[in-house]
């Protein structure tokens, strides 16, 4: 077990959206643009980190019984810390963000690494930890907001691409675009991977 | 036992820690915060009114427009724009229940005479690409210089003179409603939103 190794696995092997399809809630419902993806997953990468910071370095403190709802304690206040920072530091991605911001506490990813990993690692492995699945969860909502805006709005971080002309494909924003895009990344990463064997 | 009191001593000094991190970061937000609100706030007011150089949203009057479903009052606040200490236009918040789906809130402000200057959607839930354009300035700009005498408050395909937007009329013929009934309560209570507003110049 190295730690570039742990690090590495979020990212493509364990990416939790494209592999272990965890998360997909805010996943498929905010993603209507590149950068709400980004802020979402930054978000979430946040909570992670710090969550599997502290459950790591009380993993030998907290007993058994009650590890999910210490867990849950823990997981809700970064969120709650990272909703009051967002509304007072970045209030047009609160904004957009909205219901999903404190939604971030129900999010099965954090709750999973802290169980599956960091209440069973050290400190240093349960960060990189965090700090790769946070990422690999950011790139895939950032990709997932991309293609949805590209086609959807002709533009990528607000920036027209196909130009004035372009008829935006609506139906991309709209919640079924999210799982139509999401399938087709799905398709296309098990195609690169089967290719590569 | 003994475990049993370790289980409630963890849990406790675990809550306790997050309540306290939670307290101190809510301390650190809450000016921030509340200056974000305010700023959004006159942003929109800044949007809609003609220009002026007092802040609208220190300078309000609160009238009552009806009550809720229990009873209780519902107020509307007017804020007064100034130019040099005159009045310039007023500006106040009205809500389309009749939307695509949910509530569509919009500013609108009006010169002193009732008639619009310009209007700003605060928040909505329409459809994306469809009804959420009644956002964009093709709409918005079609309010500007229309009162309730010299236009027919009612999208074209209801035979009055605001244009719909493709594919959508629903959100546009809410957001017309909802002004055009702003701007009758305007009139009805023009005396009351108007009262002492010379009082900063005499």
């Amino acid at each position: 077990m190295t730690l570039s190794r742990e690090f590495r696995k979020g990212l493509w092997r364990e990416n939790a959206v494209f592999r272990l399809l965890l998360g997909l809630c805010p996943a498929l419902a905010v993603t209507t643009s590149a950068e709400n993806g980004l802020g979402m997953g930054l978000a979430t990468t946040f909570v992670l980190v710090c969550s599997n910071i502290v459950v790591s370095s009380l993993r030998k403190v907290i007993p058994p019984k009650v590890r999910i709802p210490s867990f849950i304690v823990v997981i809700a206040s970064f969120v709650t810390v990272v909703q009051l920072c967002m509304e007072a530091y970045f209030y047009d991605l609160y904004k957009a963000l909205g219901i999903f911001i404190p939604l971030i506490v129900v999010n099965c990813l954090i709750l999973g690494r802290a169980e599956a990993f960091a209440s069973k690692n050290r400190l240093v492995p349960a960060v990189v930890d965090g700090v790769g699945m946070g990422l690999g969860f950011t790139l895939a909502l950032f990709v997932l907001g991309a293609v949805r805006e590209l086609f959807g709005s002709g533009t990528l971080l607000g920036y027209s691409v196909f130009g004035e002309a372009y008829q935006p494909l609506i139906l991309m924003i709209l919640p079924p675009g999210a799982f139509i895009a999401m399938g087709l990344l799905l398709a296309g990463m098990n195609l690169f991977d089967a290719r590569k064997q | 036992m003994n475990s049993m009191l370790r289980l409630a001593l963890v849990l406790t000094l675990i809550t306790a820690g997050a309540g306290l991190i939670l307290s101190m970061v809510e301390a650190v937000t809450r000016e921030p915060i509340a200056e974000q609100r305010r700023l959004e706030t006159l942003r929109a007011l800044q949007a809609v009114l003609p220009p002026g150089d007092n802040s609208p949203d220190q300078d309000t009057v609160q009238l009552l427009t009806g009550q809720d479903r229990r009873g209780r009052d519902v107020r509307r606040t007017f804020y007064r724009g100034r130019q040099a200490a005159e009045l310039s236009g007023v500006a106040f918040q009205v809500i389309a229940p009749d939307g695509y789906s949910g509530n569509i809130a919009v500013m609108v402000g009006v010169d002193p005479q009732g008639t619009v200057a310009g209007i700003e959607i605060l928040s909505h839930n329409e459809t994306p690409g469809l009804g959420d354009k009644i956002a964009l300035p093709v709409f918005k700009d079609i309010f500007a210089g229309k009162n309730l005498q010299n236009a027919d408050w009612r999208v074209k395909k209801d035979g009055g003179e605001f244009d719909q937007i493709t594919g959508a009329t629903i959100s546009p013929r809410a957001v017309v409603g909802a002004v055009r009934r702003g701007l009758e309560f305007y009139h009805e209570h023009r005396v009351e939103i108007l009262a002492d507003a010379q009082g900063g110049s005499q």
